[in-house]
């Protein structure tokens, strides 16, 4: 846990919604008495050490055009799972791919977020992963309605 | 609602940037401008429109809750039809949860819960499962593959 007060500041910062204005670090480094370019540092500091895993803008997938959606599960072997999970990575229409562990009664380990422009599309795209793969037992559990989507707030 | 058709190439050249590159600086958008040659007040007033059609969800970072220390994991629950809502509004209430979601699967209610320890979200999810009564699977990440959530929009107007 970080413990340090400016350090928590930073991370409230980075977590909440950067001001569209000339010098977006000014309120804070004024509130915490540092400068503008120490916040910019800490921050590349954060970055570095990869609690900062990214740096930008967060979309909404719909309104960028992503209107197809699915989380899809599928089977894969133990020793299989490195292997798979480098091909499915390599997709750019996979935002996301773990691994996860997961009890007998779900057998399906590896999940991928796959995002597409339209539903054929994501049919496409799920066939041709599985192709690649070689992962034929899947599946797309779509998502029907969201009841929350928030950012954590670690501090 | 807005579509990306409705940008045009400075717009999308600067939610790539966003997206890929934004830079880490004291004046982040006068750079952006910098490189593509406008005016930084150019700048803030196209995000600005991006924001508000709702493009943008918002700009920030995006803390790793592992390298944090906290413990994340990914639950799904099989909640009879006529209590959908009213189970999906208890685990919306609760603050480690970040996302919640209905989904068609026999397991239909799927959302991640995120906790400072181990220990306190297995507490959080037995508390749950007592009061809903009903059997909840935790599906932790054992690796990580990939963590992207970036668009190529170049390629939307084909």
């Amino acid at each position: 846990m970080i413990d340090d007060t400016i350090e928590r500041h930073i991370i409230g910062l980075l977590q909440g919604d950067l001001p569209l204005q000339s010098h977006p670090f000014q309120d804070l480094a004024q509130a915490l008495g540092i400068s503008e370019q120490e916040i910019v540092a800490r921050v590349q500091a954060l970055e570095k050490g990869g609690i900062l895993r990214r740096w930008g803008a967060v979309l909404r997938h719909r309104q960028a055009g992503y209107v197809a959606n699915a989380m899809v599960a599928w089977k894969v072997l133990p020793e299989r799972a490195d292997e798979v999970g480098q091909i499915m990575a390599g997709f750019v229409e996979i935002s996301h791919c773990y691994l996860r562990q997961v009890p007998e009664t779900f057998a399906y380990s590896m999940f991928a977020m796959m995002h597409a422009r339209n539903e054929q599309q994501l049919v496409e795209l799920v066939e041709r992963v599985a192709e690649e793969s070689g992962c034929q037992e899947y599946l797309v559990i779509r998502s029907l309605k969201e009841f929350k989507k928030a950012s954590m707030r670690y501090v | 609602m807005f579509n990306v058709r409705g940008w045009d190439a400075t717009d999308r050249q600067l939610l790539d940037m966003l997206q890929n590159d934004f830079p880490l600086a004291v004046q982040p958008f006068l750079e952006m401008a910098e490189r593509l040659g406008i005016e930084e007040s150019e700048v803030l007033a196209r995000l600005a429109a991006m924001k508000q059609a709702g493009l943008i969800r918002r700009l920030g970072g995006i803390i790793d809750s592992r390298k944090f220390g906290f413990y994340s994991t990914l639950c799904a629950v099989q909640v009879p039809a006529a209590k959908i809502e009213a189970v999906a509004e208890i685990i919306s209430q609760l603050p480690g949860v970040t996302h919640n979601y209905l989904r068609d699967h026999d397991y239909n209610i799927w959302f991640t819960l995120t906790s400072p320890t181990q220990a306190e979200a297995r507490a959080i999810l037995m508390e749950l499962e007592n009061q809903l009564d009903l059997d909840i699977i935790s599906m932790p990440a054992q690796k990580v593959y990939k963590i992207k959530v970036a668009f190529d929009l170049g390629n939307l107007d084909d």
